[in-house]
């Protein structure tokens, strides 16, 4: 187990960095998944997308040079790279439905072993509403699900989903602190784990079933 | 025809239970000065078509503060508590439909389409109460155009004729409500005569655009 939960999500954005392609255009959501763009590889393009209406989405302004006429899906001020572009929501959507995005990153509070995805409300408790994630999980080529392995002790990568769905049988991958894990049409399938952790460790504290790859790796981080 | 007025001159077109379409994502493009007026209006049983809830103390999240939004049609109210609370109560009615969705409504009312099919939603309870297509082996929801009363705009410069032109991220929603609602007010921070932006520099066009009032930003 790792406890350190800056060291966890550290562990998931590095990890995840190393999906990302030369040339592709990807969306990162708010949160853990916005640290993906701190480790992209130095030898790649790749161009980050934001739904509120932006390519080429730049880090946080420093101090005192926030503009806040150009923010990211979170409201917060951000900047835009050099060659980069705005446009209306309308064209944003139709890069993220029409198979424009090639790889979107975001979080969950329940994910399961058929790809199911659960994000967007805990009814009686909690109700933010949806935004752009069920058009990114839907029209995204790629979901990438970044998340902590366990929440208070409890298994975040279910059998089944019990919460409300975001998208049925979206998710390609699972990144962990612990795991890689892919979905495939046989089952969850665990590719990878961390070097300070056992097969059995990620089982135990895994609700959904895991087929072993035969090829087990220690992820690269 | 005159376009530039006084806000004050806007009052007589505004009552309750008129719907609206204000523009702005998480504030970034929202009037906040026509959200300034319809408080100042205390106006009642608002129906208001925004991406977002805004925030307690900016944007349209001001006025669901105030009591006066009977029913909010959006995509997220996760950062201004007070909506969840209305809605969780029955003082509010609200409808979340995905972000993409509601862009492609709001366009679609604005572009003459009955609907639009999507894939978002499929397999969620979105789908519930629309009709499903299978298109090719793929299945869709039926989706249907969001008109609105009126349509109220941020631009960032605007001439005397309409024509607007939005900074960065804060175009948004605003160019697609601009075609969906029966009459379009711009709020602009900038105001100039016309033909002083460029037309390839026009992402609205003057003659969608009723009325247009100059505010700074605060």
């Amino acid at each position: 187990m790792i406890t350190d939960i800056e060291l966890a999500k550290t562990i998931i954005a590095k990890r995840i960095a190393k999906e990302l392609q030369d040339g592709q255009l990807v969306n990162l959501g708010i949160g853990l998944p916005t640290m993906v763009a701190n480790y992209v590889p130095e030898n790649i393009m790749v161009t980050f997308q934001s739904e509120n209406g932006m390519v080429m989405m730049g880090p946080v302004p420093e101090k005192g040079k926030e503009n806040m006429d150009i923010t990211n899906a979170g409201g917060q001020p951000v900047t835009i790279q050099q060659g980069g572009a705005f446009f209306d929501s309308s064209f944003s959507f139709a890069l993220i439905r029409g198979g424009h995005v090639d790889i979107t990153v975001l979080g969950t509070l329940e994910v399961d072993q058929e790809g199911n995805i659960a994000n967007w409300v805990i009814p009686g408790k909690k109700v933010p509403g949806m935004g752009g994630a069920m058009d990114l999980v839907t029209g995204a080529k790629k979901v990438i699900v970044a998340s902590l392995h366990t929440e208070k002790g409890r298994s975040k990568i279910l059998k089944k989903c019990t919460l409300p769905l975001t998208a049925k049988h979206e998710v390609n991958l699972i990144v962990t602190e612990l795991a890689v894990m892919e979905v495939t049409p046989e089952g969850l399938v665990l590719k990878e784990i961390n070097k300070d952790t056992t097969v059995n460790e990620v089982i135990s504290l895994t609700d959904a079933d895991l087929i072993i790859h035969k090829d087990l790796k220690i992820m690269e981080i | 025809m005159k376009k530039v007025v006084d806000k004050n001159e806007l009052k007589q077109y505004l009552k309750d239970g008129i719907s609206i379409h204000f523009g702005g994502f998480m504030v970034c493009g929202t009037p906040e000065g026509l959200v300034d007026l319809l408080i100042e209006m205390k106006l009642k049983d608002l129906t208001l078509i925004c991406n977002d809830a805004g925030f307690p103390d900016r944007g349209i999240g001001r006025l669901i503060v105030n009591g006066q939004v009977k029913k909010l049609i959006t995509s997220h109210i996760g950062l201004n508590p007070e909506a969840g609370k209305q809605m969780n109560e029955g003082k509010m009615e609200v409808e979340l439909v995905p972000q993409g969705t509601l862009a492609e409504r709001i366009r679609a009312a604005g572009s003459g389409l009955g609907g639009f099919l999507t894939p978002t939603g499929v397999g969620t309870s979105v789908e519930n109460g629309k009709q499903k297509l299978t298109i090719d082996g793929k299945e869709y929801l039926l989706e249907l155009p969001l008109r609105a009363d009126f349509a109220f705009l941020r631009g960032s410069i605007t001439d005397t004729i309409g024509n607007v032109y939005y900074n960065g991220t804060s175009r948004n929603f605003n160019p697609l409500m601009a075609l969906a609602a029966d009459m379009v007010i711009v709020e602009t921070e900038e105001l100039v005569e016309k033909g002083q932006i460029k037309p390839e520099d026009v992402m609205t066009p003057g003659v969608l655009v009723r009325y247009i009032v100059k505010e700074e930003k605060k």
